[in-house]
């Protein structure tokens, strides 16, 4: 909401020395934030100016210029005429212009602009000849503002126009406006006279309510008025949809007539297009006092409007000249019940509209259901000035003040007269009043407000208090709509007095007990794999079908498992990720295009996967517990999300340098990684040879606890899936169940007493087919080699002719140990002897000699 | 005889053990290393800074008693909305830029705040409770310097007996302190919000221009940068959960850690902290 400073003196005695800025910190304090200031973007010297001669000089370009000498006074120090050229041809010699001179100022979206001399088309021009939108004044840049004729019903501004006159006053451009912003609970601030009603609660400062005089000389509604009915058959939760409807006719106008300069430059100011007398002054209206209005063409209409509910299948064309096709749930204007002519509160219709032969209207001015016109707005995307305070609530009582300040205006600068019969039909339920003890505030607040002090507050923003004792029976004003509970009514002690002199402390909560299991392992991944290298990264949580095609994922079966978005930011990206190596590539992608050769990177994030098909959650009314099944459905359809663990890895890990040479990540490097963090959390992975993409087949590995939950994968990117997202070659990664490896973190571990024996080593060489997995040699060594062999460690791997096609050599040095004295050579070898057997039984293995 | 023969010894020893010694001092000084050589063979990663700060904030609420909470960033809509008292037809449902998951009236939306983990928290733990709940929300903002489709919050929730917004007030000043010093300057502004009344926003003062600019880009001017809303919670957030109003109050607020972290640190551009670039890890240590 933009507020004229000079508009909003008009109604609360702002003092004279308040800047804007000044005004917009009182608003502050009260709960209207501050958006901005506009206006004072101009500095001197602007001054009035009269154009003494004027030549019109073709140019090359096919423009044609004007090379003027305009007499400025004395403002430029020499009193001699000022040579400016100017390019518009709305003026002649003897007009009177607004003039900047080098060294004023403009504001421009760029930002200040100072004007200076400058040779331009053969002639110095110093100077400039303003136009509206270059003062900031309106959007007019068809011409420049002739002063002669902009004043021409305003002798007293007019007069003030003699050249050389600092034009910055005359103009209004030392007017300031304060921009708010409104929150939706307080729609009777989408007006000067809610937000000057504001100012005088923040200051103190005396407010004027414009409405007292206007409904004091609006005559009452009776007979004989225009006929109104109102036939909602079809109340939106049980609330009618209209409840006021007050109008009033004026005929003889002259629609012709202008706006005046004053109105203008207020709509201009408060964000709004002047347009016509009529519209001008309806919105004026609107933003003065925050009642929405219409201005119907008398002519036009029939001999009564009938609000109803639309047909379906109904259709009208609205003031913006877009034929709509209206829903039953649509409030609508009609004549006489049958053609619709405006969508209630929303935006009115074509076929009634104020013309340019109109000589007679029917100001209206109705109080609309806030859900009724909400949700007609959002239906048809049509969100206007007028539907914008209807959602919020508007004062019932406003509308016969809102009508007769309209006519008093069309009456003045249109002519004509005004009916004395007003329409006034409907029926506005009495305000509710709200119960409150007077400590109830100290309570919730944790000020000590006495009951003076609450009672003063909510009698100053317009309530009727009755006290009972401590009870209070709160009736409040009609223009606040939002106060309906006794918190309510706190929040208006709290602000009105002050949210400043709320005392600071701290609450005393019972104790608790530190992060979770869950939320201590997640810390521990992180830090260890930045101690390992790796960069933590975080994606938006979006894929498109082509991420998972480039993945060589089968798109249908990843996107049922996951959820897609009605309204993404990007058509080409509507799912939620079910991976999250397939949001991580962005930002490996994005690292190498900078420059980065050797990326490692890891993301602890959600993803999607759901189970079964997508359920629909229920829904409930506000301030309503659901019952247990209900609660338990609306569980049941939020998707499950485990939290997942993504590594990636391009170029080196061990990185070149003056020591030699790099190495480049393989698979191996991430299988320590999850090596790294099975140890930390003391978890016992497996490892076992698996295809599945985006890894390349060969070199892949499924990674499972030992009960055989899988936890994810690690490998290499499938050569393809390389190729497809222009990665970097043999770019390594894992994608792994954080919760799953969670879980099987959580767990004490009981300390063995340390075996203090000497151990005995013994190495052996086992020939196996090459298709034999390493980890199964050891798991047969260890199920061979018995209690007392402590460690298995695979020194060597060696392929070639000594051991024949198709099969390798696996040396392992096996550790033994025992708790209660020193083994044997014998023992040793006896037990040696075992494992290989285990080995040779299992998988065929052959000692080497 | 064997006095001669002693000495001799003991004179073959002390020239022994001097040749020893110089020997091994020459092989010391052979063995030196140039030990300014660069260090780098596999240098640290980092921690997002993001992470880190909210590893910070919920150190501090646990502290001070308080526990930390979770839930999904795929929400069901009466979590995020219904039962923080967002009415199906109210104007402030259409204020947030919500993602809906189709179809749209399947119920689910990707969280538009951590708000939805008060509601989960009351129904799961009861009063009284203390709890924050950190992680990412989603708005459907274009990603530019100053916003992100995906961001942060820190949830804060006390339903007790006898709390007031004066105790709101302390833990959001203390919150402040933590993470901007003791110096920082705060405001609490009436506004509005759905699931609390009274509500409020807390501001902090510009931390570009400390209030001084009129033209500050990064204030508009005002000297304050908006950092969160807060407030009561609403009796019918404590109706939804099964609390009793009578007898429990609570506040709650839902602060930007993106944003602090750019008061914090100083980072300018949003979009440095989502697109995963290492340099922008690299510039934080291990502690923010």
């Amino acid at each position: 909401m933009r507020v004229p400073v000079d508009w909003l003196r008009e109604y609360v005695a702002v003092p004279e020395e308040a800047s804007g800025a000044d005004i917009a910190a009182s608003l502050v304090a009260v709960g209207l934030e501050e958006e901005g200031l506009h206006g004072g973007g101009v500095t001197g010297p602007l001054v009035v100016g009269r154009v003494l001669t004027l030549e019109k000089e073709p140019q090359k370009n096919g423009k044609t210029i004007n090379w003027c000498s305009v007499d400025v006074g004395d403002a430029n120090g020499t009193g001699e005429p000022q040579g400016i050229v100017c390019g518009a041809h709305n003026f002649e010699a003897g007009d009177l212009v607004p003039v900047i001179l080098p060294g004023g100022v403009l504001p421009t979206p760029q930002g200040p602009l100072e004007v200076s001399a400058r040779k331009t088309y053969g002639h110095v021009s110093a100077g400039m000849i303003c136009s509206e939108r270059e003062l900031g004044l309106g959007d007019d840049h068809d011409g420049i503002i002739v002063l002669t004729r902009r004043f021409a019903d305003d002798p007293e501004s007019l007069a003030r126009c003699v050249p050389g006159a600092d034009a910055i006053a005359i103009l209004g451009l030392d007017r300031e406006t304060v921009e708010v912003n409104v929150t939706p609970d307080r729609g009777y601030c989408f007006s000067v006279r809610g937000v000057a009603r504001e100012y005088g609660h923040a200051t103190g400062a005396e407010f004027t309510d414009p409405v007292t005089a206007l409904a004091a000389a609006a005559p009452s509604g009776g007979s004989g008025g225009y006929l109104v009915e109102v036939a909602d058959d079809a109340p939106i939760r049980g609330r009618a949809g209209c409840d006021r409807f007050v109008a009033r006719v004026v005929r003889g106008i002259d629609v012709a007539a202008p706006s005046p300069a004053w109105l203008r430059a207020r709509l201009t100011e408060a964000g709004m297009r002047p347009i016509s007398l009529a519209v001008d002054v309806t919105n004026y209206v609107m933003l003065g006092l925050g009642q929405p209005l219409h201005a119907y063409d008398l002519a036009r209409l029939g001999e009564r409007i009938v609000v109803r509910r639309a047909r379906e299948g109904e259709r009208m064309t609205t003031l913006d000249d877009v034929e709509r096709t209206l829903d039953p749930e649509d409030l609508l204007i009609t004549d006489g019940g049958g053609t619709p002519i405006g969508i209630a509160g929303v935006m009115g219709g074509a076929s009634t509209e104020v013309s340019a032969t109109t000589t007679d209207v029917l100001v209206e001015a109705a109080h609309f259901d806030p859900v009724s016109i909400a949700r007609t707005a959002r239906r048809h995307r049509l969100p206007s000035e007028a539907s914008r305070r209807f959602e919020r609530g508007v004062d019932p009582q406003l509308p016969p003040a809102a009508v007769q300040l309209v006519v008093d205006l069309l009456v003045r600068y249109g002519g004509g007269t005004a009916d004395d019969a007003v329409t006034d039909v409907g029926s506005v339920a009495a305000p509710v009043t709200v119960a409150m003890s007077a400590g109830f505030p100290s309570r919730i607040v944790g000020v000590d407000y006495d009951a003076a002090t609450v009672v003063g507050v909510l009698e100053q923003i317009g309530c009727t208090v009755t006290a009972e004792g401590d009870a209070l029976t709160v009736l409040p004003p009609s223009w606040r709509p939002d106060l309906t509970t006794a918190e309510d009514l706190v929040e208006e002690v709290a602000r009105i007095h002050g949210y400043e002199r709320i005392p600071s402390l701290l609450p005393t909560p019972p104790g608790g007990s530190g992060l979770t299991h869950a939320q201590r392992v997640r810390r521990i991944v992180a830090n260890l794999l930045a101690a390992q290298g790796l960069s933590e990264v975080w994606s938006a949580p979006f894929v498109g079908g082509d991420r998972l095609a480039d993945l060589g994922l089968d798109v249908a079966a990843e996107t049922a498992r996951t959820v897609r978005i009605a309204n993404p930011l990007s058509d080409e990206q509507p799912f939620m990720r079910t991976t999250l190596v397939s949001t991580m590539v962005d930002a490996l992608r994005r690292n190498v295009s900078r420059g980065a050769k050797d990326v490692g990177l890891f993301e602890l994030g959600l993803v999607t996967a759901l189970e079964g098909p997508q359920a629909a959650a229920p829904t409930e009314d506000v301030g309503v517990r659901p019952d247990e099944a209900t609660l338990a459905a609306i569980r049941a359809a939020v998707p499950p999300q485990p939290r997942h663990l993504g590594l990636l890895l391009a170029g080196d890990r061990d990185r070149a340098g003056w020591w030699g040479a790099g190495r480049r990540a393989e698979v191996f490097d991430v299988l320590e990684l999850v090596q790294v963090l099975a140890e930390a959390l003391d978890v016992e992975v497996v490892t076992t040879a698996d295809a599945a993409m985006p890894w390349h087949p060969g070199r892949c590995a499924r990674v499972s606890l030992a009960d055989g939950t899988v936890l994810g994968h690690v490998g290499e990117l499938h050569p393809k899936v390389v190729a497809a997202l222009g990665l970097p070659a043999r770019t390594v990664g894992a994608e792994l169940d954080l919760d799953a490896l969670t879980r099987a973190a959580d767990h004490t571990v009981v300390a063995r007493t340390l075996a203090t024996y000497p151990m005995a080593q013994s190495d052996v060489a086992l020939v196996v087919d090459r298709s034999v997995p390493a980890a199964e040699v050891r798991d047969a060594l260890v199920a061979g080699g018995g209690d007392l062999l402590e460690e298995v460690r695979l020194f060597d791997v060696y392929e070639g002719d000594q051991v024949g096609e198709g099969r390798r050599s696996l040396a392992y040095r096996l550790t033994f140990r025992s708790p209660e004295r020193t083994l044997t050579t014998d023992e040793v070898s006896g037990l040696r002897d075992a494992a290989v057997a285990a080995a040779a039984a299992a998988h065929g293995a052959v000692q080497r000699a | 005889m064997g006095q001669a023969r002693g000495r001799v010894g003991a004179a073959f020893t002390a020239r022994q053990a001097e040749l020893e010694a110089e020997r091994d001092e020459r092989i010391l000084v052979e063995e030196a290393l140039d030990v300014t050589l660069p260090a780098g063979r596999r240098p640290l990663g980092r921690r997002h800074p993001i992470e880190l700060m909210s590893e910070r904030i919920a150190d501090l609420f646990t502290g001070m008693g308080w526990e930390i909470a979770e839930g999904p960033e795929i929400e069901a809509e009466w979590f995020n909305f219904d039962a923080l008292n967002f009415d199906a037809d109210h104007p402030a449902r259409q204020m947030q830029d919500t993602f809906y998951v189709d179809p749209p009236e399947g119920g689910l939306v990707l969280r538009t705040h951590t708000s939805p983990v008060q509601a989960r928290t009351l129904l799961e733990r009861g009063v009284p409770v203390y709890v924050a709940a950190i992680g990412r929300v989603f708005r459907t903002d274009e990603l530019d310097a100053t916003h992100m489709p995906a961001f942060h919050q820190v949830e804060g929730l006390a339903v007790d007996e006898g709390i007031t917004m004066a105790h709101l007030k302390g833990t959001l000043d203390r919150l402040a302190a933590e993470l901007f010093g003791d110096g920082i300057t705060t405001r609490l502004r009436p506004s509005f919000f759905p699931f609390t009344e009274p509500s409020a926003e807390m501001d902090l003062r510009c931390f570009v221009c400390r209030g001084e600019d009129p033209d500050c880009r990064t204030c508009k001017g005002t000297g304050w940068i908006e950092w969160g809303g807060c407030g009561m919670v609403n009796r019918n957030v404590l109706l939804a959960c099964g609390v009793d109003p009578d007898r429990y109050t609570g506040f709650a607020f839902g602060m930007g850690i993106d944003r602090a972290l750019m008061f914090r640190t100083g980072v300018s551009d949003m979009r440095d902290m989502i697109e995963g670039d290492v340099r922008f890890d690299a510039q934080f240590g291990m502690e923010i």
